[in-house]
């Protein structure tokens, strides 16, 4: 068995994209295990669970001995997500204020016929075919779509922020290259270029009726005063990113997943009703944020018998903490009807996921549609070729055969 | 043996969450006996946190607060009658109307009633309320939206605070009266008490400690207002007695089982003890009518009002009557419970009012955000969080593993100071309405009560 210091060059390492998880497995059975760059890699759920909930872990890199500072960039700061409370919380909230309750609790619900009619028409797209790209054709254009209607970006502006986000993500990744410093200079000019883009779109919409998240943000800023137009810049960017770099990969692993299990396939269309468990399991089976790279020890942190030293990163495997047989029973076994499953899928604790409720719908109301409207699908590559980032982990391309769509 | 307990007939004698909790496990864990529901209200089995939150505040109707179902129970529910007493030796449930449950296991989850006002004369007039059903919460919401010019609080506890929260909420003008030095000092010590003051003051309520009511005044029977032991009165419409709960035991008083005012006692497997202290082994109990020991917190008996309490404590008893001895589980969850008042969210782990000091360990007071941890003999014991709830998994670890206190680590949010001070929990005689979480044991600095039925 190979050293477990290595065990994170090993995980990122895109040979192993395809099936990470007898790698997690291994990580599992070393417990926390300290990293030859003094990472600490924790993949056991209970131990995952813990590091969430502790006030002693931070969430801002620049608590790190090693300080590392990307993320940051010329005239725009970085996000909530790669902040502490008080001001993780300042921004989350007035994120949160057109988002979420308590003051626009009904938004997500009022996204479900939209939703569902992107999703139709992009389906409504795929007749006359025989081979289809489920990424390029589905999985990608219709988050891409809700996220532009929400936010208010126009959807024609894609190619343009497309090249942006792929830039953002590869600065995050984590793995040990040749030229990290080289991607994330890059990283930083597109996070730039977007906030400028993002920051520019909402001061047009200043003092003008429209119902969109940007809009909101400069015209109801909320008791607390609202962003300053770099805190807007920030947002917009994560929220624009994230909403839709993840979804792709949770409609596409999805597909994957229930191509690679006709049974469960079968079942939730015999079964309709199972499908909010169904997104919840592939949610723990193969989550599409596989790692959390950014939390750092505040003091010296005792966990399973070990001490993770202040200042030192901490590297938190979802991916592997969801496969746990010490919390899951049958960890490898994909069961759409799994009772209890308390995944870490879209984390825990004050950081726990913005935009999970839109994307459990995206994921509900695209598998519906798919399952149903797709005639005879069969994948015709597996394992299909993956993204680069070990983090946002997906399939790049799904090719697929499909005897037909139905009405 | 197993297979015995699988089957035959259990009576569940309260139909509220811990009830229903009880009997979905029961069904969950293979029980394909004869299962009777027996509950004194007539409506299904509904959640009562949101009676004195967004009921009061008009957002939801008090009949649309039912309990989600988990899965079917398949059983005889008798409503709106009440249950009389337990034979022990013929082993069945005794009703009101008269008829007789045998049973071969039973399951006492009768909860707790409101404390009434004490005296009945003023309890009769229009306008005086108590808030523990939904009967009560539809009647107060209409009131309040027929705009009183002023709302009377008597008791600060939490559901008192989260009321005069609800009415300050709507704009009306509200009086707190609570006989303690601050609101919420029962459950969670003087100290925090100080702080719970001064936000219900930021947020306009009158508040009056430290004094009691001595009259509600009424003309042509409905209430004008009332008298306090300071010598000062106030006009009121409306008055809500908020002076805590009483446990619903007077019905056990022949049972020959272990209960009295301060619950019906019980192991840690919720089985009933009976009035010798031995344990039984076909009465469990579970809910806020349990008192059970608690090796967390020196195996003292707790008492407790918590909705989460009353579900794990319902999951732990259904599955011990079903299961043999060596497979049967103690209840340890530890002790958590939640308020939402004045616009922050109050949550507690553990038990604050077992404790000597607390100290903030994260956050801050004048922002309203903080944790507060209690320590008891230099061990953490407890913790209370404002609009910090996300954190308390972690305080509740330490409790668990009787971490050192104070805690000495820096984490996000570090505090001001790290001065422990004493918590200054009150001796609940003190208090005009109970605390939330009591302890109920022998501690030889506190007196012990003898109580008698009937006499």
């Amino acid at each position: 068995m190979a050293a477990a210091d290595t065990l994170f060059r090993r995980i990122t390492d895109y040979a192993n994209r395809a099936d990470p998880y007898p790698l997690y497995a291994e990580l599992r059975e070393h417990g926390v295990a300290r990293q030859d760059d003094g990472s600490y890699l924790v993949g056991t759920y209970h131990e995952i669970a813990e590091l969430f909930h502790d006030p002693r872990v931070s969430s801002d890199r620049r608590n790190r001995t090693v300080p590392d500072d990307s993320g940051e960039a010329p005239g725009i700061p970085v996000a909530f997500i790669g902040r502490d409370d008080p001001e993780h919380e300042r921004l989350r909230n007035m994120a949160m204020r057109p988002f979420g309750p308590p003051h626009a609790a009904e938004r997500v619900d009022s996204m479900h016929g939209e939703i569902a009619q992107i999703a139709g028409e992009l389906i409504d797209g795929l007749r006359g075919r025989d081979r289809i790209d489920l990424v390029e054709d589905f999985a990608y254009p219709l988050p891409v779509t809700v996220i532009c209607r929400l936010l208010g970006v126009p959807r024609e502006d894609e190619p343009r922020f497309h090249v942006w986000a792929e830039a953002v993500i590869a600065g995050f990744d984590p793995t040990p290259d040749s030229d990290p410093a080289e991607r994330q200079r890059t990283a930083m000019q597109a996070r730039s270029a977007m906030g400028e883009y993002l920051g520019e779109l909402a001061e047009s919409r200043r003092g003008k009726q429209s119902e969109d998240m940007l809009a909101a943000f400069v015209n109801d800023p909320g008791p607390s005063g609202g962003f300053t137009r770099p805190e807007l810049m920030a947002t917009s960017v994560l929220l624009l990113i994230a909403g839709h770099e993840t979804t792709v990969n949770l409609i596409t692993n999805s597909v994957l997943t229930l191509l690679r299990h006709p049974e469960a396939l079968e079942l939730l269309r015999d079964k309709p009703e199972l499908m909010p468990r169904a997104v919840e399991e592939v949610l723990r089976y193969e989550p599409p944020v596989q790692l959390l790279p950014q939390r750092t020890a505040l003091t010296d942190i005792e966990i399973a018998g070990v001490t993770i030293p202040k200042g030192a990163p901490l590297i938190l495997v979802l991916a592997s903490g969801n496969r746990d047989p010490r919390r899951f029973q049958e960890p490898d076994r994909f069961d759409p009807t799994r009772p209890d499953n308390q995944h870490l899928g879209f984390g825990s604790g004050v950081h726990s996921c913005f935009g999970a409720p839109l994307a459990r719908l995206e994921g509900q109301i695209a598998l519906t549609a798919l399952i149903h409207r797709l005639d005879g699908p069969r994948l015709l590559q597996d394992p299909p070729e993956y993204r680069r980032s070990p983090v946002l982990r997906g399939p790049r391309h799904l090719p697929l055969a499909i005897s037909g769509v139905r009405d | 043996m197993s297979d015995d307990l699988k089957s035959g007939r259990i009576v569940i004698v309260g139909a509220s969450l811990a009830g229903l909790r009880a009997a979905e496990t029961l069904r969950d864990e293979g029980f394909v006996g004869q299962l009777t529901m027996v509950g004194e209200e007539r409506l299904p089995p509904y959640d009562r946190p949101p009676l004195s939150k967004q009921v009061l505040l008009g957002r939801v109707r008090a009949e649309e607060t039912r309990l989600p179902r988990r899965r079917e129970v398949d059983a005889q529910w008798k409503l709106g009658v009440r249950a009389t007493g337990v034979d022990p030796i013929d082993q069945c449930v005794v009703l009101a109307n008269g008829e007789e449950l045998p049973f071969d296991r039973l399951l006492i989850a009768t909860g707790t009633r409101a404390r009434p006002w004490p005296k009945a004369e003023e309890a009769a007039l229009e306008g005086v309320f108590t808030l523990r059903t939904a009967e009560d919460a539809a009647a107060l919401a209409e009131r309040l939206d027929a705009g009183p010019r002023r709302v009377l609080v008597i008791g600060a506890g939490f559901t008192g605070s989260e009321i005069a929260s609800a009415c300050r909420e709507r704009g009306l003008a509200v009086t707190v009266a609570e006989r303690g030095p601050a609101p919420l000092i029962g459950a969670l010590g003087g100290a925090f008490g100080a702080f719970a003051a001064k936000l219900q003051l930021a947020h306009g309520v009158d508040l009056r400690c430290g004094v009691t009511v001595t009259a509600l005044n009424g003309r042509d029977g409905r209430l004008t207002g009332a008298e306090f032991s300071d010598g000062s009165r106030i006009e009121a419409d409306i008055a809500v007695v908020a002076l805590g709960a009483v446990r619903n035991t007077e019905w056990l008083a022949d049972s020959g089982l272990a209960a009295g005012p301060r619950g019906l006692a019980c192991d840690a497997g919720c089985r009933a003890f009976n009035m010798y202290g031995i344990v039984t082994d076909n009465v469990f109990v579970a809910g806020d009518v349990a008192r059970f020991p608690h090796p967390l917190f020196e195996y003292q008996l707790l008492s407790l009002e918590h909705w989460g309490n009353a579900v794990a404590q319902a999951e732990v008893a259904a599955h011990n009557m079903v299961n043999p001895g060596p497979q049967r589980r103690p209840h340890l969850s530890v002790p958590a419970f939640w308020s939402s008042q004045f616009g922050l969210n109050i949550k507690s782990v553990g038990v604050p009012t077992f404790s000597d000091h607390v100290v903030i360990a994260q956050g801050s007071v004048e922002e309203r955000r903080l944790v507060a941890v209690y320590g008891y003999r230099g061990r953490i014991t407890a913790a209370v969080s404002v609009n910090r709830a996300k954190w308390l998994e972690h305080y509740q670890r330490l409790i668990e593993t009787a971490a050192p206190f104070p805690p000495e680590w820096d984490g996000v949010e570090p505090p001001v100071s790290r001065t422990p001070v004493p918590s200054d929990v009150p001796d609940p005689k003190v208090l005009s309405h109970g605390p939330t979480v009591a302890l109920t044991g022998h501690l030889p600095d506190r007196r012990l009560t003898l109580k008698h039925w009937g006499g």
